[in-house]
This record gives C-alpha cells, structure tokens and sequence, in this order.
C-alpha cells in the first residue's frame, strides 16, 4: 500500500526524497553537477504606446555554450510577456506555471490579465522559496490600466521602472539605456534601442552570444520578434560537409523492425443517428 | 570528480529527413574500472519515441521505470501513444519536481511527431529543454560530441547517410573520452522501420 501511494502521479509541489541521498554523495566527495543557465542580457523599456522587450540567446552549461539560439522570451498571457535570466529550468517552469495559473484566472472571470496580477504570482512564489528558485525576470506588459514594465530579483523583490535590465550583461545594457533612453520613444527608435542595449550585451559579457529576439507589446496588439538581428551568423562550415561511404563504419549487428500502420480509429458521429 | 563522471557516457541525436538517429556508447564504469561493455543508455518508450538517459547509471534506471510508468498509464487513460513533443514535457516536469535533490541524469529524447516530423531534444537535470533542428548530445563526451556534430553534420540526411555521419561522430568523440567507448548502439528510426545496429570501436 504503502509503494502504491509513492509511485501514483504527483499532484504538484517539490519531491525532496533524493536530497538526503544527494548530500551524501557529495560528502563523499563527489561534485553535483553544474546547471544549464542562461548568462543572460534581457532588456525592457516603455516606449510611447507601449512596452518592447529584448534578449539575447545564448544559453550556457560552464564555459560551454549549450544553445546557441534559445528562447528566452516567455509567454505570460497574450498582452503580456516575461524576459527570464538565472538558472534555464527555474524561467521555464515559474513563467509555465504563472502562464496557466493567469489562463484559468482569465477563464474565471473573462477579462484581460493585468500585469501587476501576474507580478505579485511570481513575487510570492520566488519570496517563499527565498532566493533558492534563482529566476531574475523582466516582465513586461500592456493592460487596461496601460504599459508596465517590472523587474523581479530572484527573493521575490521587485521593481517599476520605464527601463530596465537584467542577467550578467544588464550593465552593459544599461550603459545603453542610461546614455540613450528617453520619455516618449517611438515604435522604432524604441527597437531600434533595445536591439543596441541587447548587442551591448552580446558583445561585452561573454555570458551572452548570439542573436537578439524582441517583443513589441501595444494595446490589443503583441508583435514577437523572434531573431530580429542576426549579428553572429556562422561563417565556418564547408559548403559540401564530410560525406562518408556507405558501410564504412564497421557493424557488429543489425536488427530491423518493421513498423505496422496504427489503425485509425473513425469514430461515428452519434448524432447522426 | 563531477557525478555525471562517475559511470561515463556519450549519447547524441541527429536529425535527418523524415527520419532520425539516437546514438550512444556501450561503456558502464565505475570510474576509471570499466564494469561491463554491452551497457544501454538508449530506451525505446514506442515504435516512434526514443530515450537515451546520460549520467549516472543508477538514476537512468530509476527514471527510465518511472516514465514508462507514466507513458502506460497515459496509453491506457488516452488509447493512443504520446506525441515527442508531450513526452519530452513530461520528462521535464519529472526532473522539475526533484528541483532540489535531482537526478543526476541529462536525456536525449528523440521521436518521430505527426506526419513524420522529427523531434530531437536534451535536457539539464533539473528539466530544462532545449530544442533543436539539427543535433543535440550529452554525457561526459559531450563536448568532444559538440566539435564532431558542429562539422559532421549536414541538414536533410537520407537514412544510410545520417547513420554513417551519427556513427562517425560518435566513435570519433568517444576516442577523446577515457570514461565512454567501447562501441555503440544507434537507433535509426524511419516511418517504415526501425533499424537498431551494434558498432564496434577501440576497446581500451
């Protein structure tokens, strides 16, 4: 009985079973391995009808790039957005679950998610783990009430600002933004300076490479500007490739399975009848 | 020494057209004393989805059990198998719930999706995914495996291609890792067939 209730899908919430056995491990001298991070450069700014938001997409294991054009730019809700910099698991899983968390509010009370609804969500799930869920956001959004742009540090504090950066080139980003940014922006300086602050970024910290993605967010319209500059295209690769002979690998075995078609189930409408 | 060092492993998944290949080394070790040499990393969860678990031995196996599990009691409640894509979410949401005691395992999933799309993609231990359209790898060969697939690969690979350019790079990687070899398996996966082939390699 008691195996039973172990094995059963989880219903949410962390599993702290392998901790003990984890800190075990590493007594004996074993080292726990590091985790996929994004070093990241993400930027926000309010520009005159809206919030435009910019990442760059390199994500790294160590000194390893281990992508070399992720997302970096979450979904929250369709007017709203949210940049993610920290370890790659804790962005992924905190924006999901705050994403679906302000769809079934939407379904609740059919009206268009706020953004501050959807900063005190994320607020107070990063606060109650107390830093240890290590995803620093850029949240950004246009609701009723008009543009928002909030930054979230991974213990739950937050800031409300008209520009903001964050991940290990924000100071590179801001460099940008301080020398350059000013009220009342239009649509394509204020992308135009997003894709400046994010190549700051990509090219001082070595955290970050590669492309830069944008997210223009207006009333009732969300523009997601996916590789919008491609500063870093690969300039190395043989235009033919290695090309090798067939059998030149040498097989012990060879095993061939036949794949059956599945049957396709066509189901009668009951109505018909 | 790292924990995913202790038993060593490579693992890589290649994409070709319409069709893909998940490859890994045949080595179990305990360090540096190799313990058996017809070890598999690569699960099959149906005809059209693939596994491969890196890292520790002991974890693989666990999660391996624990997800087919999940992918039965899924196929009895929907009667129909799980696409990649839903699959490599749950993998995900599996190694999220142990954020704060993991395990210690990187997978490699690799599927054929609707219309015979495929579906290559790896994660960190704590469920992080990263999707690609060409290559993904893992193990303690994984680096050596980012040099080799960065060059060997090409985009649209017909099957026997793909199988020699996967091979290649493999045998080629695990030569520069002292914790992963001794031959492989690879797994060639089509919409008509699935060809499973031992490699020999250096056995030292």
């Amino acid at each position: 009985m008691e195996k039973a209730r172990v094995d059963l899908p989880p219903k949410g919430g962390f599993s702290f079973d392998l901790c003990r056995r984890n800190e075990m491990l590493t007594k004996k001298g074993l080292q726990l391995p590091g985790f996929r991070k994004t070093g990241t450069t993400i930027v926000g700014l309010i520009f005159e009808d809206g919030v435009i938001l910019g990442a760059d997409t390199r994500a790294t294991e160590g000194p390893i790039v281990a992508d070399k054009n992720c997302e970096k730019i979450h979904y929250m809700a369709p007017n709203i957005y949210c940049c993610g910099a920290g370890t790659a698991a804790d962005t992924e899983a905190v924006t999901d679950m705050v994403s679906s968390q302000l769809q079934l509010h939407r379904y609740a009370t059919r009206r268009e998610s706020r953004v501050i609804t959807a900063l005190t969500l994320l607020k107070s799930h990063l606060f109650s783990y107390q830093g240890h869920v290590s995803a620093a956001l850029v949240l950004g959004g246009v609701d009723i009430t008009g543009p928002h742009l909030h930054t979230v540090y991974p213990h739950g504090s937050t800031d409300t600002l008209p520009f903001a950066t964050m991940g290990s080139g924000s100071l590179a980003a801001m460099a940008v933004f301080e020398s350059k940014y000013k009220e009342g922006l239009t649509r394509e300086d204020g992308i135009q300076l997003v894709g400046e602050a994010i190549c700051s970024g990509i090219f001082n910290d070595l955290g970050s490479g590669s492309n830069v993605d944008v997210c223009v967010i207006t009333k009732g319209k969300t523009d997601y500007l996916r590789n919008h500059q491609l500063p870093n295209p690969r300039t190395y690769i043989s235009s033919r490739g290695y090309s090798f002979d067939r059998g030149h690998t040498e097989v012990l075995s060879t095993k061939i399975t036949p794949l059956k078609l599945k049957a396709e189930v066509v189901e009668n409408d009951a109505m018909e009848e | 020494m790292s924990i995913f060092e202790y038993n060593g492993s490579a693992l890589v998944a290649m994409v070709g057209k319409n069709c893909f290949a998940i490859a890994s080394d045949r080595r179990l070790g305990v360090q540096l004393q190799t313990v058996a040499t017809d070890f598999r990393r690569i699960y099959r969860i149906h005809d059209k989805v693939y596994i491969g678990l890196s890292g520790l031995a002991t974890d693989a196996q666990t999660l391996y059990q624990r997800l087919v599990f999940r992918h039965k009691l899924y196929q009895l409640r929907e009667e129909r198998d799980m696409k990649p894509e839903t699959f490599a979410s749950l993998v995900s949401s599996i190694l999220y719930e142990k954020r704060f005691g993991p395990y210690f395992c990187q997978p490699v999933i690799a599927g054929l999706g609707d219309d015979d799309q495929p579906f290559i993609c790896t994660m960190d231990c704590l469920g992080a995914k990263e999707l690609a359209k060409d290559f993904v790898v893992s193990g303690s060969a994984s680096e050596s495996l980012y040099g080799a697939c960065e060059s060997m690969y090409k985009p649209d690979m017909e099957p026997e291609e793909l199988f020699e350019n996967i091979s290649q790079a493999l045998l080629a990687s695990v030569d520069r890792d002292c914790l992963s070899g001794w031959g492989g398996h690879v797994f060639l996966v089509t919409p008509s067939e699935v060809q499973e082939r031992t490699l020999k390699g250096r056995m030292d």
